[in-house]
Parts: C-alpha cells; structure tokens; sequence
C-alpha cells in the first residue's frame, strides 16, 4: 500500500506527537505534576506509529507498560491521556488507572497492561471475537523484547497460529528488559526466527524507520484480514532514555554512551523530517507548530480537570446485570 | 547492634546465609548485574559471581518452577519477586508444586526455597502494582508466610525462613526498605518464625497489624493515650502460622480487639484473626472483634482515591473509640 503524501505527514506528525508528549511527561513527572512511574516511548515512535496507520479505527491493540506512543498512535486524546496521568476525573479511566491502564474501547485500544506479556492473549481474544462474528478486524499485540519470554506469550502465539486468528504480534525488541540484555536472555540472534516454531511467519523489521514498519505492517495487517493467519513482526529498535522517568535522576546505568549515541544517530524523529523535507513533501516545522499546540491544550485541559470525588472510590465495582444488586465495592 | 535501613538488613541477611551455606543462591529478574529493582541484592553477585546469583529473563513461572525442582535436589534458592503482584503468574508453581511435594510424596522430599519481594500498597502505582498478597498464600497448607515490619525483624526473620526446611512466602514492603532501625549484626541472629511482637504494651484493646499498617498504629496508640485509652499493639509478623499464645494472650488481658489491615477486608486477614480470636477467647471479649480494611475495591491511581481506599488514621481512631465504650 503506496502512502499519499497527506498520510507521509500523518507518519510525522504522530510520532513528533508521541516524542514531545513524552517530553512534556517528563517535565511534569519533574514537577510532582504526575505521580505514581510512566515509562517513556521515546525512541520508539516509528514502531507505533508504523503500526497503527497499517490498521482501521475498529481495529484492535494491546499495549504493554510503555504505552502512551501506541495509544497516541491508535487516535488516543492526548487531553484525556494527560488527564489520565495527574489522576484527573476527566482521565480516559477517570483517574482509576494513572499511565499504565490507559485504554480506550471507542478507539480500539484495549488497554495498556502493568504486567508484562499480558496482553498478548487479550489481543487474541479479540481476533477470536472478531472471527467468530465472521468480521474482517484484526487485533495487534504490543510487547517488548522482555515479554517475548513470558510464558503465556508464547501460548498466545500458539494458540492464534492452531485457530489461524487475524493478529498481528509486534515484539519491540529494544534490546533491554530493563537492564537486562536480550542477546543474554534469548539464545536465536533474531526473535522473528521463534515464529517458525509456531508455524506462522516471522518477519524482522527496522523500528527506527517509520516506512519500513508500516510497509511489514501493512503485509502482516492483510493477511490477518484476509483470513491467512498471524504474524510475528520483530521491530528492532531502542528506547534512548531510562526504563522509566525517574531512572536517570538516579543514575542507573547498565548501557555505554557509544551505544547510545549510536542509536540516537537513527532517530527518526530527526532522520523522518529531513526525508520529507527533501522530498518536497512537507514543511515539518508547521506539523511540530500543530503538535505543540495540541499539546498545550492537553496540559491546561489537565491541569484544569477536578480530581475525582473520593467518595466515588468505591463506585462502579461491577457491572449491573440485574437492577437491584450492587455495583458497588463494600 | 548496627543502625541501618530495612533494605540493608535483607541485604545483610541474604549475605550472610549465603556464606553459613553454600546451597544458598539467589534467582530472579534483574537481582545480579541491576543489583535488585529495589537493591536489596546489591552488591551480591560481585560477592559471590554468577553460580549463586543467577538473572533470569522475564518468566515468573519458569524461575520459581526451577527453584522448586533445584530446592527437591537440595538446594536452597531464594527466589526474589521483582514485586509480589507477579508471583501471581508463579501461583502454579508455588501452591500446586512448592507447597505441595512433600505431603503430598508422603514425605520423600522438601522444598526449602524462600519467595521473597515487596508487596502490598506503594504510591499512587494502580490497581495491579498494589496487592496485598498474603492473603493469596496463607490459605495455603504447606506455605510459611512473613510479614516483616522493621529493619530487625527483616534479617532475623528472612534467615529463619532461608534455613526453614519448608516453602516460606516473605513479603516486604516497597514503602518500607528505607526506614531505619537497630539490627543485631549477630551472624547467628535469627528469629523464629510463628512468633508474634508486642510493638507497645497497654491494657484496654489490643490492635492487631503489620507493615505500614503497624507503624499507623503506634501512631494511634499514641494520639489514644492522651485520652486515656490503652492500645496493646501487637504484630503477628509471620502470618502463618500465627502465634496464639501471643496473640490470645494479649486479647485474655486487654478484653478487646481490633485488626487493622490495608488490603481489601473481605476473607483477609483480620476475618481470620477475628475467627481466631473469637474461637479462643470468646469469654474474654468485653466487645466483638472489629475489623479495619482496605475498601473493597481495586487500588485506584488518583491520590485521594487512594486514600480512600487505605485505612485512615481517623477512621481506626474512631473504631477504636468505639470498641473501647462498648
Ligand atoms: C509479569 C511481570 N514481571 C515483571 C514486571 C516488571 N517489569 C516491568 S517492565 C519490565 C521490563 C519489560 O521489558 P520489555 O518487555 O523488553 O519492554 P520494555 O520495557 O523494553 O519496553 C519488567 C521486568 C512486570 N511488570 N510484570
Ligand atoms: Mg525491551
């Protein structure tokens, strides 16, 4: 599928949309604004976004505890993200979930997940879903290289292989599981390669090129529709900053700068303007002055949400099947 | 006696078991080259290299399932749980495996393996970040389960669970491995496992709770004193098995109870002190048993969510109150 040059842009501006949400994330994780830990997408934008615009809005993904750039990319509000994040009533979960639980179903997006691997059968229950309702959605599933080693991932795997179920897994394998390096924690040089096990495809991508992801996604999205089974996509990419937000204030440090740097060299949040301006494509300078603006509207509208009333603690602890029982914790 | 923090005492304690005995090793997510997520295991691979602390990937049942099969061959790991909400994905291995061989082999094998991470409520971490987790293993026949509340209490009780020849689940408390505390540096220090700790002495009510929950306690106990009520406050610190003598003891003298507790209060713990105590000291009570506990929901994100959910001071005050002008 050749992209038009309107959605070319819509490739920049959601990944400069993701990189300077997290920016501000930051900021306001820095300014006691948000509590609780946010693991940032940084350097990571092109795997997200490379994905969901290979998707349709009724499309379905599952996210992972780094999941602020797949719910951006997915259409999510960055107004009701932020709000999310300062535990406001206005927050996508109503300040239930802070940054690890953000979901929201209108758009497809099935929740980003605290627990690692999770929600790779949740995606294949929405394929599954999706199948037996004879519709053509398909259902992706974020993780990362750290999740490729959880258990019920790689039953996950199995099972949308044996019911050839429309999802697509996307492992982003940015080479750490928090410190811990995934050529030590995996024996195959190429994670793509455990897909043969499972007898699906397994295709390895570039993460740090925008264009190359969505050309793999777009393959493995149409055969998911089509009715010819899952992939395995192994994007390779990097996270350039911490774990999570406040690793650096502490001074953790498990990679050399040489490889940082070497990585850096590859952002596309650099690398992706520059093609488009000489392409003759766009001028990136209006798309990152939209951005902006987005953005500062999604912190003052934050900012200005009430937090939600503590008396409603307790509310909406099941759903009402029958009038009369209580939904209510007790 | 040394002063220092609750994190160093674990620390302490795992070194120096692994020095009395060499089966000791240590296994878990990020334990080695990261020094722990919460550096409790700081400093220990250098110590003692790679065959006694070993990093593993992302995959809580398969590490506990090996510490079991390790544990039946002789060995004693000492799994860390990057936090307790993921043993949740090891349940299998601990309740149908560890808790379970040696009944169920009619004795022809133990498992002497510790689990051992933080738990219970942090700050503002949501819903699956904040389980109180005990009550997941108490229930089981088989399991040993630890609470610890101070820095002393950590290293004497996790070298106990280490030479226990049993499974022994030991909880710590993320929002507790900075507090300070006098820690004997005894190498032969331990404290038994199954005995409870009078924290403060009094004689009108006795205030069953642990962990963070202990520490609010005393802070009630000492705002009560000033009109006149008298908290007993005791810590069970190893919550199976439970010290009756201690604990019935403590009710036989103050006539009242109360059991404060921060995870969600249906079928946890203080429903199983007060069956406890009503079964064993139903003729000394002056009032029923009353419970204080985390709301019956899921931990919210929002702070004053929260809140809302976690004991408060001025509700265990009021409770306490009330119990005592029965
Ligand atoms: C079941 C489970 N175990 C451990 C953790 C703690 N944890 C959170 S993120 C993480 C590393 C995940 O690595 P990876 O899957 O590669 O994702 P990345 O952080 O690199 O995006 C770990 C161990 C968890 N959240 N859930
Ligand atoms: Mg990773």
């Amino acid at each position: 599928m050749a992209l038009d040059s309107i959605q070319l842009i819509e490739l920049y501006r959601k990944m400069r949309l993701i990189r300077r949400f997290e920016e501000r994330v930051v900021e306001l994780v820095n300014r006691d604004e948000i509590p609780g830990v946010t693991h940032e997408y940084v350097g990571q934008e092109a795997v997200a976004t490379g994905v969901c615009v290979a998707l349709r809005p009724d499309d379905v993904i599952t996210s992972t505890h780094r999941g602020h750039g797949h719910i951006l990319a997915k259409g999510g509000d960055p107004r009701r993200m932020m709000a999310e994040l300062m535990g406001k009533a206005t927050g996508y979960n109503r300040g239930r979930g802070g940054s690890m639980h953000i979901a929201d179903l209108s758009l497809g997006i099935y929740g980003a997940n605290g627990i690692v691997g999770a929600g790779a059968p949740i995606a294949c229950g929405a394929a599954l879903a999706a199948k037996l309702a004879r519709s053509d959605r398909v259902a992706v599933s974020f993780f990362g290289d750290g999740g490729m080693n959880q258990g019920v991932v790689h039953e996950a795997l199995n099972l949308a292989a044996i019911w050839t179920l429309p999802v697509v897994f996307v492992c982003e394998n940015n080479g750490y599981a928090i410190s811990a390096p995934i050529s030590q924690m995996a024996k195959v040089e190429r994670l793509a390669e455990r897909a043969a096990g499972y007898g699906m495809p397994g295709v390895a991508v570039d993460g740090m090129d925008v264009l190359a992801v969505h050309a793999a996604a777009s393959q493995a999205v149409e055969r998911a529709r089509t009715g010819a089974g899952p992939t395995l996509l192994e994007c390779r990419t990097y996270r350039f900053v911490g774990h999570f937000t406040a690793e650096k204030a502490r001074g953790i440090k498990y990679r050399s700068d040489e490889e940082v740097a070497r990585w850096r060299e590859r952002d596309p949040l650099l690398t992706y303007p520059q093609w488009l301006r000489q392409q003759g494509i766009a001028d990136p300078a209006r798309v990152e002055a939209e951005v902006e603006a987005l953005l500062d509207e999604a912190v003052a509208f934050a900012r200005q949400s009430p937090f939600p009333e503590a008396e409603e603690a307790l509310d909406g602890m099941y759903a009402v099947s029958y009038p009369g029982l209580p939904a209510r914790g007790w | 006696m040394a002063v220092m923090t609750y994190r160093e005492a674990l620390n302490l304690a795992l070194r120096e078991e692994m020095h009395r005995d060499p089966r000791v090793f240590l296994i878990g997510e990020e334990i080695g080259l990261y020094d722990g997520a919460y550096k409790v295991t700081q400093g220990l691979l250098k110590e003692f290299g790679e065959r006694r602390v070993v990093d593993t990937p992302i995959c809580e049942s398969g590490f506990t399932g090996v510490a079991v099969g390790a544990a039946m061959l002789g060995l004693r790991p000492v799994v860390e749980m990057m936090t307790f909400n993921f043993s949740i994905l090891a349940l299998d291995q601990i309740v149908n495996s560890a808790a379970k061989l040696y009944y169920m082999s009619g004795g022809q094998y133990s498992v002497p393996m510790v689990i051992r991470g933080p738990g219970g409520p942090a700050h503002q971490l949501a819903a699956q970040h904040s389980q109180s987790m005990e009550v997941y293993f108490y229930h089981v026949p088989g399991l040993k389960v630890v609470r610890p509340s101070t820095p002393r209490d950590a290293k004497g009780l996790l070298k106990s669970a280490i030479r226990d020849d049993n499974p022994v689940i030991f909880i710590e408390a993320e929002t507790l491995y900075g507090i300070k505390g006098e820690v004997p540096d005894d190498p032969e220090f331990t404290i038994p496992l199954g005995k409870a700790e009078i924290r403060r002495e009094g004689t009108d009510v006795t205030v069953f709770a642990y962990m963070g929950m202990m520490y609010r306690a005393l802070e009630v106990a000492e705002e009560l004193a000033k009109e006149g009520i008298s908290c007993e406050v005791v810590d069970p610190r190893t919550l199976r098995p439970m010290d009756i003598e201690t604990m019935i003891g403590s009710v036989r003298k103050t006539h009242r109870a109360v059991v404060v507790e921060a995870g969600a209060g249906f079928a946890g713990m203080g429903s199983e002190i007060a069956a406890f105590v009503t079964e064993n000291a139903f003729d000394d009570l002056d009032a029923p048993v009353e419970r204080i506990t985390g709301a019956n929901a899921p931990m919210p994100y929002a702070k004053n969510l929260e809140q809302a959910k976690t004991p408060s001071k001025e509700k265990i005050i009021a409770t306490i109150r009330r119990v005592c002008s029965a």
